[in-house]
């Protein structure tokens, strides 16, 4: 049973002759040799759609801590002790109502996050590699390429799986096509952004805010110059952490590791058990 | 006749200012400070008209060194600044910003809420004080669902309601306390009306969103406190009187609610050796509820039309 991304490789794979099974505590399994797994009929679980409405309610949580300052404001009064008297004129942010969301990568999580979207009278874009007409119309959400999304989303959020193809899909090009009011929210997976173009386009006011919950690497080291920016808001790998969400996770990839011990059907199976008995 | 002089507590970004320079000459306070109430009587001893904030106290004796005042506008919802029974009883009217700022405002009060709920504020400083050292553990951090929890709204006015509409979106089961019930609003956001100790002891997440008046001073104190659930978060946009900070400093210290989150406090700023600033599991923002563009803009052109109907003796 693995949490976080302990790598599950080809050479540990190799020194544990008698695995069965590998259940992961998440969703996201990139970790895992998956091939390597297959050739030896390792089951390989993972624990969707548990954690979508949870890891989206994290979404909003950032894309609004951003919008709004949440963080400096809370710096302000209780770090800093600075509040002093009542300024209309500091600490504006951005109107998330009537804003325009860009979702990229529009899976069960991308789904929770729309539903909220809408409920902020947001318009929402959504990028996935197969169009969704049925979302589009039960959510009232809109298809475009993904240069479009970047054109002329005030805020872009990004939902993918991490794969060769997602690796650094933000970089340099894609940060410079995003408008300078615009907020980048990921909670998909650190190397699905290049840290250091993103750090440039934040320095550069090319963008005008980021809030982060996957870093590369994880931890991220308190002396990245992303931290050095105070545009910028950095959570603890915490898209899942909720009591109620991870007891339901650990639940999940229990009842995954006990069916591949026995050689049966895992519920949430990546791979199902292929082993002589 | 000359022309009329109007006068401004604070700076406005210049587009709402212009909206008054047709009509007035107008006078801007200069500093980020708001005047004093020496300054405010001494610059509306010639206005005819007045564009206030929230730190502004408009009563009798401000009147009364103002005689040819004939029009007040405040850029603001509340108005408890405000003696409007005296300006009304001396034929001046008072105009304010509904509306325009309502969805902002929810806006914050779910930014408030999820932040709460997730802990936001507290692990980014701690990542940045370097606490961030395992990549992964099962229980640190762990904040609340905010989907399908219960949500307490007291007070359904603008802001309630469009805070309601936000709700829906993560499906919590909304339940709401007001003066009047609401309906058409329950029929519309499936919200359910409650008693107010009921929806104390049922929510997982209290939004207060009343105005404040004599009787929803400290309308949750110890008392109310008590009712709540120990993993109950409470938020607070409306104003800071509405909440004891004393009681609240007592519940969060000794765990009686979870988390709160406030965009208003009592007094406001708070002072900083209050004990409320010594909680780690409290969050206050200092009254940005409609800090954000482009509402700012929108709110201040409103006050400023508002200002010049006055002036003009037309409707606000």
């Amino acid at each position: 049973m693995t949490y976080g991304h302990e790598p599950v490789s080809p050479e540990m794979i190799a020194t544990s002759p008698n695995l069965k099974a590998i259940s992961v505590v998440g969703v996201g399994y990139d970790h895992v040799h998956v091939e390597t797994c297959r050739e030896r009929g390792i089951a390989v679980g993972h624990t969707p759609g548990i954690l979508s409405d949870t890891t989206a309610d994290m979404t909003m949580a950032l894309l609004l801590a951003t919008a709004r300052n949440i963080v400096p404001a809370y710096n302000h009064v209780q770090v800093s002790k600075q509040w002093k008297y009542y300024d209309p004129n500091i600490l504006w942010g951005t109107d998330v109502h009537h804003a325009t969301l860009g979702i990229v990568g529009m899976g069960r999580i991308g789904h929770a996050v729309a539903k909220r979207a809408r409920a902020f009278d947001m318009r929402v874009l959504y990028y996935k590699r197969e169009r969704r007409p049925d979302w589009e119309e039960e959510l009232g959400v809109e298809y475009v390429t993904f240069e479009n999304l970047l054109e002329v989303s005030d805020f872009v959020t990004l939902h993918v799986p991490l794969t060769e193809e997602t690796t650094h899909l933000i970089g340099e090009a894609e940060l410079a096509l995003m408008k300078k009011t615009a907020i980048l929210v990921n909670i998909a997976r650190g190397p699905v952004v290049d840290h250091y173009a993103l750090y440039d386009a934040l320095k550069q006011g090319q963008i005008a805010g980021a809030a982060v919950d996957v870093t590369e690497p994880e931890p991220i080291n308190t002396d990245h110059p992303l931290l050095s920016l105070d545009n910028v808001i950095v959570a603890p790998h915490l898209g899942s952490a909720t009591v109620q969400t991870r007891m339901k996770m650990a639940t999940m990839a229990m009842e995954n590791l006990l069916a591949g011990l026995k050689g049966e059907q895992l519920p949430y199976g990546v791979l199902q058990p292929n082993f002589p008995r | 006749m000359s022309t009329a002089r109007a006068f401004v507590t604070r700076t406005l970004l210049p587009e709402a200012l212009d909206i008054i320079r047709e009509v007035a000459d107008v006078t801007v306070w200069p500093e980020e400070t708001p005047p004093s109430v020496e300054e405010l009587r001494r610059h509306c001893g010639d206005a005819d008209g007045i564009l206030t904030t929230i730190m502004d106290r408009v009563d009798a004796d401000l009147l009364d060194a103002a005689p040819r005042l004939r029009a007040i506008s405040q850029l603001a919802v509340g108005l408890d600044n405000v003696d409007v029974a005296e300006a009304t009883r001396r034929g001046i009217p008072v105009g304010y910003t509904p509306g325009v700022l309502a969805k902002s405002t929810a806006d914050l009060a779910m930014a408030l809420l999820l932040g709460a709920a997730r802990r936001t504020s507290e692990s980014e400083r701690w990542l940045r004080g370097g606490g961030w050292q395992i990549q992964f553990h099962p229980t640190h951090w762990l904040g609340q669902d905010v989907h399908e929890a219960c949500l307490g709204i007291v007070g359904l006015g603008q802001i309630g309601r469009e805070i309601a509409k936000r709700a829906g979106g993560f499906d919590m089961d909304i339940v709401y306390h007001s003066r009047t019930r609401y309906p058409d609003a329950e029929a519309e956001h499936g919200l359910r009306y409650a008693e107010f100790p009921d929806l104390l002891a049922q929510a997982d997440f209290v939004v207060l969103s009343v105005p404040l008046t004599p009787q929803t001073h400290h309308l949750i104190s110890g008392p109310q406190l008590a009712m709540m659930k120990p993993s109950a978060i409470l938020i607070n946009v409306s104003r800071g009187p509405v909440v004891d900070p004393a009681a609240l400093y007592e519940a969060l210290r000794d765990g009686q609610i979870a988390r709160a989150a406030l965009d208003v406090t009592s007094p406001e700023p708070i002072a900083v050796d209050d004990p409320l600033l010594t909680l780690d599991n409290l969050v206050i923002t200092p009254h940005i509820g409609s800090a954000a563009l482009p509402t700012r803009l929108n709110t201040m052109k409103l006050a400023a039309r508002n200002l010049v109907a006055g002036l003009k003796g037309e409707p606000m």
